[in-house]
């Protein structure tokens, strides 16, 4: 079961300068280059986390009040 | 609050009707009977603590953790969460059906919603994640092990299995919630085995300093022979909150997990655990999670370079030690002196130590926390 992967066409020249950054560094090929910084700029757009309803807050605050978490 | 991992918190825990319902249909299932580790990897599912895990992995995913060290969905996991059965067993079990997975008592504790049942190697998979076949290494021998089949499927939670550490369980969801009631909008998560001396004070005490508070989180489960026992380690670090922490910027739960020893993958484990605890930052140090010489001192460090995607900030700390001449702990970084007047944390030592009935020099252990620990007499795992 290998990996799936898919073409992403990016401007050669872009591509030239890629593939002189990753000489001498960790990553095995541009693709993997590529890949790393998209992840890095994609995780800086996540959002916030969902917000639990008033209820669902209020419960589990009486249980950290039980075991002395909070006052 | 930070996200998740993987955008969203798992909860499958069952509660009502569904979960009257459950315990009565479990009663007639075909039954996997659960040891005390797989039945906390159950409920670390099911409250979130592996989000956005919502079952055991399929194949795609084990294959892709193994070789990637990612799911499938590109979501950073690096060590492989499975439920392994042997083969008559598994022979009994049919896809598509609910699968009954009892605690250590005998208790139904969730239900298994069987998608899959596949074989997998137990060298590759050891290589793969402890970086070695050597079955000296705890995790390996755990992995050699294990049963010919594995199970995968989403599972929902029926009850929790009572533990003597339930005071300190908190999930993901109650940890985020004390943290929005305490007003920390940044929080560092410290992992630990161990109960602590100085050294992990001053470690958790610097990173505090630019955060606005401390989730200390020790690890309760299968450790190795010679660790401390779990009930130690918590009445040591109660001694040393209660007397050395400021009590509105620290907080302590524990987690219900066994050690993997799998060194720089177990370290991105602990990490993605702590982001889902709701925990903004994880003190990283060296040799995090290793065991014996099996990997280098700063792998643990090195291997969040290839996760941009992480989510949460590991602050790395590399060795310190109390220095004579600056009378406190420090680093190489901000101490001039030399060898001769450095006193090293020796885990080792202290715990020859306090084997002997001695109390540590204090500039490695507060006494109450020495004290703490030899009240139980015989404090370490068997």
């Amino acid at each position: 079961m290998e990996k799936e992967f898919t073409t992403v066409s990016i401007p050669t020249a872009l591509y030239k300068k890629a593939e002189e950054a990753v000489k001498g560094t960790e990553f095995k090929s541009v693709a993997a280059y590529v890949a790393h910084v998209l992840r890095e700029a994609l995780a800086k757009t996540e959002g916030a986390a969902e917000v639990f309803s008033p209820e669902d807050e209020e419960k589990v605050k009486e249980r950290l009040k039980a075991l002395g978490y909070i006052d | 609050m930070i996200l998740p991992h993987g955008g969203k918190l798992i909860e499958r825990v069952l509660a009502g009707e569904a979960r009257a319902e459950a315990l009565v249909r479990a009663k007639s299932l075909p039954s996997v009977a659960l040891d005390f580790d797989a039945t906390s990897e159950v409920e670390n599912i099911a409250t979130g603590v592996f989000s956005p895990l919502e079952g055991f992995l399929g194949e795609r995913d084990f294959r892709s953790v193994l070789g990637e060290m990612r799911l499938s969905s590109d979501v950073p996991w690096t060590i492989p969460i499975v439920l392994d059965v042997d083969k008559p067993t598994a022979g009994r079990l049919k896809i598509g059906s609910e699968v009954a997975l009892l605690n250590p008592a005998g208790s139904p504790a969730a239900l298994l919603h069987l998608e899959e049942k596949y074989a997998f190697d137990r060298g590759k998979t050891a290589r793969s994640v402890f970086g070695t076949a050597d079955p000296a290494h705890p995790g390996v021998a755990k992995v050699l092990a294990m049963k010919d089949v594995l199970l995968a499927g989403p599972l929902d939670l029926i009850a929790a299995t009572p533990t003597p550490f339930d005071r300190w369980k908190l999930s993901p969801r109650e940890t985020r919630v004390l943290f929005q009631a305490k007003g920390w909008r940044t929080v560092v998560g410290f992992q630990t085995r161990n109960t602590p001396h100085i050294g992990h004070e001053y470690v958790q005490k610097a990173a505090l300093t630019y955060v606005d508070g401390l989730f200390i989180n020790p690890v309760i489960g299968r450790k190795k022979k010679g660790d401390y026992k779990d009930e130690v380690i918590l009445a040591s670090y109660e001694e040393l909150i209660r007397g050395y922490y400021v009590p509105e910027r620290t907080t302590m739960a524990v987690l219900m997990m066994e050690m993997r020893y799998a060194g720089p993958r177990e370290a991105i484990h602990h990490a993605v655990i702590r982001k889902n605890f709701g925990c903004t930052h994880i003190i990283i140090g060296r040799d995090h999670a290793g065991v014996g010489s099996y990997y280098p001192p700063f792998a643990a460090h090195a291997i969040f370079d290839a996760f941009p995607d992480l989510g949460i900030q590991p602050l790395f700390f590399r060795s310190f030690y109390y220095c004579r001449k600056c009378l406190a702990v420090v680093n190489e970084k901000i101490c001039p002196h030399p060898a001769a007047d450095q006193i090293q944390f020796s885990g080792t030592k202290i715990r020859d130590l306090l084997v002997q009935g001695e109390y540590p020099p204090a500039e490695l252990v507060r006494p109450e926390v020495a004290k703490a620990i030899m009240d139980f007499g015989n404090p370490f795992n068997e």
